[in-house]
């Protein structure tokens, strides 16, 4: 049985016909080879498949692909485009200018949802605390930085959005800006 | 003249992982690409029976392949590192279990699908009838007598004895001390745990070879032993590690199944893709650690440390891994003396056989526990003599004016102060301050505790005649090649294979900085068979000393060539050019001068050579170092015990490490960060736990606590630099120190915390429930609910 699902990635419409057990993550990665969101376990723990679900932060490999139908995603593919350009960094989201500074990765598996994470919490608090950042990676798991540069970069991110936000640049941190199509 | 050495350069690295732009295992896309998985045993110690007919017939499965399938096939998975004078016993371990099973996740057969769904329903129709046998899965269990038997081949389940150090004169040391402290010590196992599970895509080539995308940490030892097992020229299996998401040492060993997708891509003529689940992963990858010890530690009243014994059990599972008796003996025992001068050392490890997964390199590997030990053991004898634990230390460092260094047990340390890395440490956390913090807060009944920990560690893995000496059966040099393109971009290529650690960063540093090349013209190339020159891996700390030693030394070649020629085109003597800003000039006259670009080009250009050079710009080097580096350094912990809760609560984490000269300040602190989360993961929540039925209860994320950026606190990261005289950098590593350093750091200011209650020691992981029980026993509250 295959349903039909419709759905907006990274600004962009996609319609796919799909298994009723198709998982999100696997649509996006096997499907429309987005292969920056990342399968780390197989109990909802890891957070590597993070992306923004309508805004908000969902596991991918906790939602059925039929689930996200008539919704708007966004993978760290697309975290970029996510914001307004006068936001960006050479081309980056804050959140990825910020992880690259402050050397907020290493091997780099759980980064993008980290990143997703991060945006969320962002959206919603433009400067947190150390203890906010903590408590909103809750869900995601790192084992190579011990969460040191991670929180530091979350919290330089949220300097750096709020710099370019307040040099006049543009929108909040908007989370589904839709892209640039 | 360095400029970029020292310096926080940004990574590398990151433009592509921050983009989802990587490209692991699992990112690689074939056509025609069929998917693997495994059937694996449900039983830790059984005979079976496999029927496959049932899933062979399903529809989309394209093969099913058991024990009879690869019978002469696949040859079986070495053990590779075969300890001297141990009476080393190697169990053959075949890819697929041939008869019996000897833990839960071992491979019995492989099922190849066209989707991974249909390969996973097709692997539950494997029937498989178990007959139970007897099992057991602690190691000291598996040494008593009537204990179930592993192998047939294995009497006792003893794998391996090995001994370090002279026992003869620790008993002396021992019978004429003034003091004597012990401890039983349970080195709980741990899950490595790195957050890309393990994964393999083989493609069959047109000449008849393959090309093997895997996770691996070591790429060219794994086409070497591949090629062995599936009796495949070299020069035919192209092995390569893509993005690796983290390893930790699990990705170090060949494990059956990435032979096994090796194989069934062969076979079948067509890709063939296998990702572990991380359910998998929990029992299929190999475990860390896993040793029981009685250890002992004698002096004098004075503070003086004279002797140290141990008697070690290493549980190292079903299976002899790839690197695995190198851990618990070379590794272990000959650190086990530490950063102090202590005249006699008697080390003896009993390697045990039990029906549990595979033990193998885990961060640390054999450090850890050795440190682990002595650094109880010194805080223990502190107390029992009435005095400090930092005095202790002092009186008993090698000091700075005793290097090199030769230990009792054959090591010869590098270069070090441990004592200036102590005082640091001490100032940093406030010592004397917080010692009176400790006694008012003791007066209102709170538990406050300090722990330190002046670790010295031996990494850098290398050099091959002594990997020679110990058994390990391949070199441990490193090479690279810098290439320079006609335009001056630069390629250095190399055979170790970082994933994570940044060395596509600090190696460009180097390089950029020897030719005075813009950073931004150099490229670091690394991970693939075909691309690089051999080279042994990325472990043991070892990729910045000996991989950067190779690197340092092809690109001094590539520069003389390069003044060279720069002289000859200037028409000046070669000692006379300089380089400065990446321009070459001769000295005091900076108005006529080539950039590096240029030089280039006339070198491939070969219109205006010197007699004699060769064409071209390149060069190659393989660096086997002089001796292991000796990172060490002293973490301070600082933490309060909740009396009513038993949680630990880190106030402050201050580690000091010195690993010689750093390259780049930003990454390294990223390691001790990353090392010491590992090191308090398996001081407060971490431990893989088998039940009575020989399961792994601890087998998810659920079950196994990873340290969580809510229970992490605050890293505070110093240093101190003593260069190593061993490589041409003057680096040490420091991939492994912050686990190795942070786990008795923790313990000993937990057991600090609880001392007015009379605690001497306390297992790990130091849960608040094992803590609360400690707590209630000691301020006598109501027995039944403190039963320990
Ligand atoms: S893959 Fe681990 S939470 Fe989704
Ligand atoms: S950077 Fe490797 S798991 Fe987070």
């Amino acid at each position: 049985m295959q349903y039909r699902v419709l759905m907006r990635v990274n600004g962009r419409p996609v319609e796919r016909e799909t298994e009723p057990r198709t998982l999100l993550v696997h649509l996006l990665r096997d499907e429309l080879g987005l292969t920056g969101t990342h399968v780390g376990c197989d109990t909802s723990q890891c957070g590597a498949c993070t992306v923004l679900m309508d805004g908000r932060a969902v596991k991918s490999c906790t939602v059925l692909a039929v689930q996200a139908d008539g919704h708007e995603i966004v993978t760290v593919e697309g975290l970029a485009d996510s914001v307004d350009a006068a936001l960006r960094y050479g081309g980056l989201h804050p959140l990825q200018e910020a992880f690259a500074r402050a050397h907020g990765l290493q091997c780099g598996f759980c980064t993008p949802g980290v990143l997703m994470a991060g945006a969320d919490l962002l959206s919603r608090n433009p400067d947190p605390s150390e203890a906010d950042v903590r408590e909103a990676l809750e869900g995601n798991l790192c084992r190579c930085t011990g969460y040191e540069n991670i929180v530091a970069a979350v919290r330089l991110a949220a300097e750096l959005l709020r710099e370019r936000q307040q040099a006049g640049a543009g929108r909040p941190a908007a989370h589904a800006a839709g892209g640039g199509d | 003249m360095p400029t970029l050495f020292g310096t926080p350069v940004r990574r590398r690295e990151d433009a592509r992982l921050i983009r989802g732009e990587g490209l692991y295992t699992d990112d690689v896309r074939l056509p025609d690409m069929v998917y693997a998985a495994f059937v694996r045993s449900t039983h830790p110690s059984a005979r079976i029976r496999v029927d496959a007919s049932a899933a062979r017939a399903l529809p989309g499965v394209l093969a099913v392949f058991t024990a009879d399938d690869v019978a002469g096939r696949v040859g079986d998975v070495p053990t590779a590192w075969l300890v001297p004078d141990s009476g080393l016993r190697t169990p053959p371990r075949p890819v697929l279990a041939r008869d019996v099973v000897r833990y839960v996740g071992e491979p019995i057969a492989m099922v190849v699908a066209r989707t991974r769904a249909l390969a996973a329903d097709a692997a539950s129709a494997v029937n498989v009838a178990y007959e139970p046998l007897p099992h057991v899965t602690d190691a000291r269990a598996a040494l008593a007598p009537g204990a179930p038997q592993v192998h047939a081949g294995v009497p006792g389940n003893v794998l391996f004895t090995w001994h370090a150090g002279d026992r003869e004169a620790t008993d002396r040391a021992f019978a004429e001390a003034e003091v004597e402290v012990s401890l039983s010590i349970r080195n709980q196992r741990l899950v490595p745990a790195a957050m890309e599970p393990r994964t393999a895509v083989a493609a069959p080539t047109p000449e008849g070879g393959l090309t093997l995308w895997t996770t691996s940490q070591n790429p060219h030892i794994a086409r070497f032993v591949l090629s062995g097992m599936l009796s495949l020229s070299e020069q035919r299996l192209r092995v390569v590690a893509p993005d690796v998401g983290g390893g930790f040492g699990s990705k170090i060993p060949v494990y059956p199944d990435e032979a096994m997708v090796a194989h069934a891509a062969r076979v079948l003529g067509v890709p063939v893709k296998w990702t572990e689940t991380r359910s998998e992963a929990f029992v299929a990858t190999i475990h860390g650690r896993d040793q029981v010890q009685d250890v002992a530690m004698c002096g004098r009243r004075d503070g003086t440390i004279t002797g140290i014994r141990v008697r070690a059990t290493a549980n190292m599972g079903a299976y002899l891994s790839l690197a695995a008796p190198g851990v618990p003996t070379i590794l272990f025992g000959l650190i086990v003396p530490g950063a102090y001068r202590i005249g006699a050392v008697d080390v003896e490890v009993v390697g045990v056989a039990t029906h549990t997964t595979p033990t193998d390199a885990y961060r640390g590997a054999g450090r850890p526990e050795a440190t682990f030990l002595v650094e109880r053991l010194v805080d223990t004898f502190a107390r029992r003599i009435g005095m400090d634990a930092a005095e202790v230390r002092r009186r008993n460092f090698v000091p700075a004016s005793a290097f090199p260094y030769a230990t009792p047990t054959g090591l010869v340390y590098d270069s070090g102060d441990y004592a200036a890395a102590m005082d640091r440490a001490l100032e940093a956390v406030g010592y004397e301050a917080m010692r009176r913090r400790q006694e008012d807060l003791r007066r209102e009944g709170r538990y406050l505790g300090i722990g330190l920990s002046t670790y010295v560690e031996v990494c850098g893995l290398g050099p091959s005649k002594v990997a020679g000496a110990v058994g390990f059966q391949g070199g441990l040099w490193e090479s690279a090649t810098v290439r320079v393109h006609p335009s001056g971009k630069v390629a250095v290529i190399i055979g170790a294979s970082p994933h994570g650690q940044g060395e596509e960063t600090t190696f460009a540093q180097i390089v950029a900085d020897a030719l005075g090349a813009p950073f931004e013209d150099v490229e670091v190339v690394h991970g693939d068979t075909a691309a690089t020159p051999m080279g042994w891996g990325t472990y043991g700390s070892r990729t910045t000393p000996v991989g950067g030693g190779a690197v340092s030394l092809a690109a001094r070649r590539v520069a003389d060539k390069a003044r060279r020629l720069a002289a000859h085109l200037l028409e000046a003597a070669e000692e006379d050019v300089v380089v400065t800003d990446g321009r070459y000039h001769v000295a005091g006259a900076p108005a006529r001068s080539l950039s590096f670009a240029d030089v280039a080009l006339q070198a491939h250009l070969a219109w205006r050579l010197p007699d004699g050079m060769e064409p071209g710009l390149e060069a190659s080097a393989f660096y086997d170092p002089e001796n292991f580096v000796f990172p060490f350094g002293c973490h301070a912990c600082v933490v309060e015990v909740d009396r009513n809760t038993g949680e630990v609560r880190i106030l402050r984490y201050v580690a000091v490490d010195d690993c010689g000269r750093i390259i780049n300040p930003m990454i390294v602190d990223g390691q001790v960060h990353g090392g010491v989360a590992q090191g308090l993961g398996q001081a407060l929540w971490e431990g893989a736990v088998y039940d009575e039925s020989g399961q792994l209860v601890t087998a998810s994320f659920l079950d196994y606590a990873l340290p969580r950026a809510r229970l992490m606190p605050h890293i505070e990261t110093l240093h101190t630099e003593t260069p190593s005289p061993h490589n041409p950098l003057g680096v040490k590593g420091v991939g492994e120190t912050g686990t190795i350093a942070a786990t008795p750091a923790v313990v000993n200011a937990v057991v600090d915390a609880l001392a007015p209650l009379g605690v001497e020691h306390v297992d790990m992981p130091m849960t608040p429930e094992r803590l609360w029980r400690i707590l209630s026993r000691a301020q006598g509250r109501a027995p039944e609910e403190v039963r320990a």
